[in-house]
């Protein structure tokens, strides 16, 4: 009984011996040379793998910023999730000034809550939008605009964004959100925009992608941008950040100083902002249910 | 004797083809049409009419201009009231002419005479010209312009021409309509085919449960040597051109290859009717049969509609939406499209309106699938649906790619038999359109 366990020990013993000296040898022989940097560099990346900067993982961003730092610059390059302060931190750990990036986070550009935009026929096929884009407009029968099943929700890997039940869109949680811009390639309607933070995080934005005509937009959805102009012309001279293009108006985000001018004048309600507005001129009754509403909005919008 | 179809897979779901003793009767012209510029596979038509223009039935509003598109013709007589959008059946936005209509004038190049005109005048590329210019696509349903089907490449060669009057579809009974009331005609679009093809053989596939269609044919047909009358086992989908080939030819088409490849051009027997009068009565196509029907209808119809009228028309016309219907189908029920709205109009693929109740119309629920490889026995394509669609909930286009996944007709018997009802289909089909865009992206670079 005795000889058999050391039997054993003696010969794997010598096997496991073996192994490890062929094992070292091979390593020693055939090492690998990496640069110490990427190493570095990877663990100063947040590590989310989330591929918002088009390469495959956070290493394989760390491989291609010591391969561009050592061709002499890594302008262009960019982790949206690490921000601008750690990027600054990563160029100046490869040698490199680098300007930190204005911040910038994700907005969703439709308002077809369920009451402004009833459902008007049944989709019953896989949950999906990707699946649901191809088979038809949509059971709000917008053809732009958001079809509430979540493809967005679903690529965030950051747990920024969440399906809002009672309206049926997808909220976006500013604090959470790194821009990392998964949400916008899922979406099949192109309907989330990465757009900077702006001051204190003061943003306007037009809550539509319709570029129907008003009266065809106003069918499907009462939040629809009608084209009407009324925000372009109220728009302060001196900024002139909005324009109007096939019935749709657009706030350049790099003109904009978000005065908020143009979400009162607009008729639809189709132009958003995070904060409340000014006080409307001075002339229809029903103005306090009016600002309530108001409120309510900025309330969504802010969550 | 036993009847011939193709190979592998296939489905037989109930033929529910109630409206096939019903005879063709001509709509009545509505008040208004609205007719899409894009109503073929390929670039939209450019119009050439503008607000305001007064048109005849048969003039030419609108022009294929690049290699792969077709021309489009008014349908009615009256005024261009707008050059607009409007909703298509699945609810997208589309141009399209509107007309409004006064009385009904026909151009005066159309021979309006009932009398067969049996001797063809014209010479090969003439023919070809003409179905080119008469706007003709495939009227099967995937609305291919059918001239170019007939531009044979050099080095390819052409020995047999296949008519498609399978009509797989459940329901629809179009083809089997105007074969039966207009044979002679047929026969002659399938010798002007077989003239601008250059070649002696035509083979006329029709499924075994058209008996009257396929003995009028026949008798017909004698008087025609070279075509040849296959009726064919009933068995969905034999109406895709590569399983009627196989079928009627025993000729496999090879992957990502063309009819054209195993020497066959293959069109549908509706498109031999808009080629006889086109080329013999110099009529654009303006006007198709549409089978409208559903088990709850008061009563079905076959429809001679013109390109443009809104569906409501043909709905009204058969006594309203019956109770209880759940869903709408522009052509048939197994690969039709789902109508978001009665407004839309019929174009040159409306096959058939089906109406649908509760029963027939919402999807069971899915559970998991239980690997019984139904799917992969019913697939004509010989692919494997289920690991598709796997594959496709996963995001694997790469995957997807090697396993053949465009060569997918889209057929819809692998959802149909799923016992689990997976929504097996709609994920392949995301999985074509992501291995295309990568094809497409990869041929850029």
């Amino acid at each position: 009984m005795d000889g058999i366990i050391l039997y054993s020990v003696i010969s794997l013993g010598t096997v496991a011996a073996v192994s490890a000296i062929v094992l070292f040898v091979i390593a020693k022989k055939f090492k690998v040379e990496e640069d110490p940097r990427i190493d570095m560099i990877a663990e100063l990346l947040p590590g989310a793998n989330c591929g918002g900067c088009g390469y495959p993982g956070c290493r394989g961003l760390a491989e291609a910023l010591v391969k561009a730092a050592d061709a002499g610059s890594i302008a262009g390059m960019n982790c949206a999730p690490a921000g601008g302060e750690q990027m600054a931190k990563i160029g100046k750990a490869l040698g490199l000034e680098v300007t930190a990036l204005e911040p910038t986070v994700a907005v969703l550009l439709c308002g077809g809550t369920h009451e402004k935009a009833p459902k008007k026929t049944d989709y019953d096929g896989p949950s999906k939008c990707s699946i649901a884009h191809t088979v038809s407009c949509g059971d709000k029968g917008c053809p732009y605009g958001c079809l509430g099943l979540g493809d967005c929700v679903t690529v965030c890997a950051f747990g920024a964004m969440y399906m809002d039940e009672k309206t049926g869109l997808p909220v976006i949680i500013e604090e959470k959100c790194v821009s990392c811009g998964a949400c916008v390639k899922a979406c099949p309607r192109k309907l989330i925009e990465i757009r900077p933070q702006g001051r204190k995080s003061r943003r306007v934005w037009v809550n539509c992608r319709n570029t129907e005509k008003g009266a065809t937009a106003m069918k499907v959805c009462k939040a629809a941008c009608i084209g009407c102009g009324k925000c372009v012309k109220e728009c302060p001279e001196k900024v002139q950040a909005i324009t109007l293009d096939n019935f749709l108006a657009y706030i350049d985000p790099k003109k904009c100083i978000a005065c908020g001018k143009c979400i009162v004048v607009c008729p639809t309600k189709a132009i958003s902002a995070t904060f409340e507005p000014p006080a409307p001129k001075p002339k229809p009754v029903e103005e306090p249910v009016k600002s309530e509403k108001k409120e309510e909005v900025k309330e969504q919008q802010q969550i | 004797m036993k009847l011939k179809t193709f190979k592998i897979g296939g489905v037989h779901p109930p033929e529910n083809k109630m409206a096939a003793s019903t005879p063709i009767e001509a709509l009545a012209i509505p008040k208004r049409v609205s007719i899409p510029l894009s109503q073929h596979i390929g670039a939209p038509a450019v119009p050439v009419v503008k607000k305001g223009d007064d048109v005849k039935v048969g003039t030419l509003i609108a022009k294929g201009e690049s290699f792969i598109s077709a021309n489009i013709h008014s349908s009615v007589s009256g005024r261009v009231f707008a050059i607009d959008t409007v909703t298509d059946t699945t609810g997208y936005k589309v141009k399209a002419v509107i007309i409004d209509v006064e009385g009904d004038v026909w151009d005066e190049s159309i021979i309006r005479t009932p009398e067969l005109a049996k001797e063809i005048k014209l010479e090969p590329a003439d023919i070809v010209a003409k179905i080119k210019s008469s706007g003709i696509v495939g009227l099967g349903g995937a609305c291919f312009p059918t001239h170019v089907k007939f531009m044979v490449p050099e080095g390819k060669k052409v020995d047999t021409l296949v008519i498609n009057a399978v009509e797989c579809e459940p329901y629809l009974t179009a083809d089997h309509r105007i074969m039966l009331e207009r044979t002679e005609e047929i026969l002659v679009g399938i010798e002007i085919m077989k003239k601008a093809l250059k070649v002696s053989r035509a083979i006329v596939g029709i499924e075994a449960n058209k008996p009257d269609a396929i003995a009028k044919m026949e008798k017909v047909a004698s008087d025609f040597p070279g075509t040849e009358i296959q009726p064919l086992k009933v068995q969905y989908p034999q109406g895709a051109e590569k399983q009627l080939i196989k079928a009627a030819l025993n000729r496999e088409v090879p992957s990502g290859k063309l009819p054209l490849d195993v020497g066959c051009v293959v069109n549908n027997v509706g498109t031999a009717l808009a080629i006889y009068e086109a080329v013999q009565k110099n009529k654009p196509l303006f006007e198709r049969v549409v089978t409208v029907t559903g088990k709850k209808i008061k009563r079905t119809a076959n429809f001679l509609v013109r390109i443009g009228t809104p569906v409501e028309a043909l709905v009204e016309a058969v006594g309203g939406i019956p109770e209880g219907t759940e869903k709408i189908v522009n052509g048939g029920p197994m690969m039709g499209k789902a109508v978001v709205s009665p407004e839309i109009s019929v174009t040159k693929g409306t096959s058939g309106i089906i109406f649908f109740d509760k029963s027939e119309a919402k999807r069971k629920k899915v559970s998991n699938c239980i690997r019984c490889a139904k799917c992969v026995t019913v697939c004509a394509m010989g692919l494997q649906p289920y690991l598709l669609e796997k594959l496709a909930e996963k995001n694997n286009w790469e995957e997807l790619e090697k396993l053949s996944v465009t060569d997918c007709i889209e057929c819809g018997s692998c959802s149909y038999t799923c016992p689990s009802a997976r929504p097996i289909l709609d994920l392949i089909r995301l999985g074509k359109a992501n291995v295309n865009r990568i094809r497409w992206e990869r041929s850029k670079k």
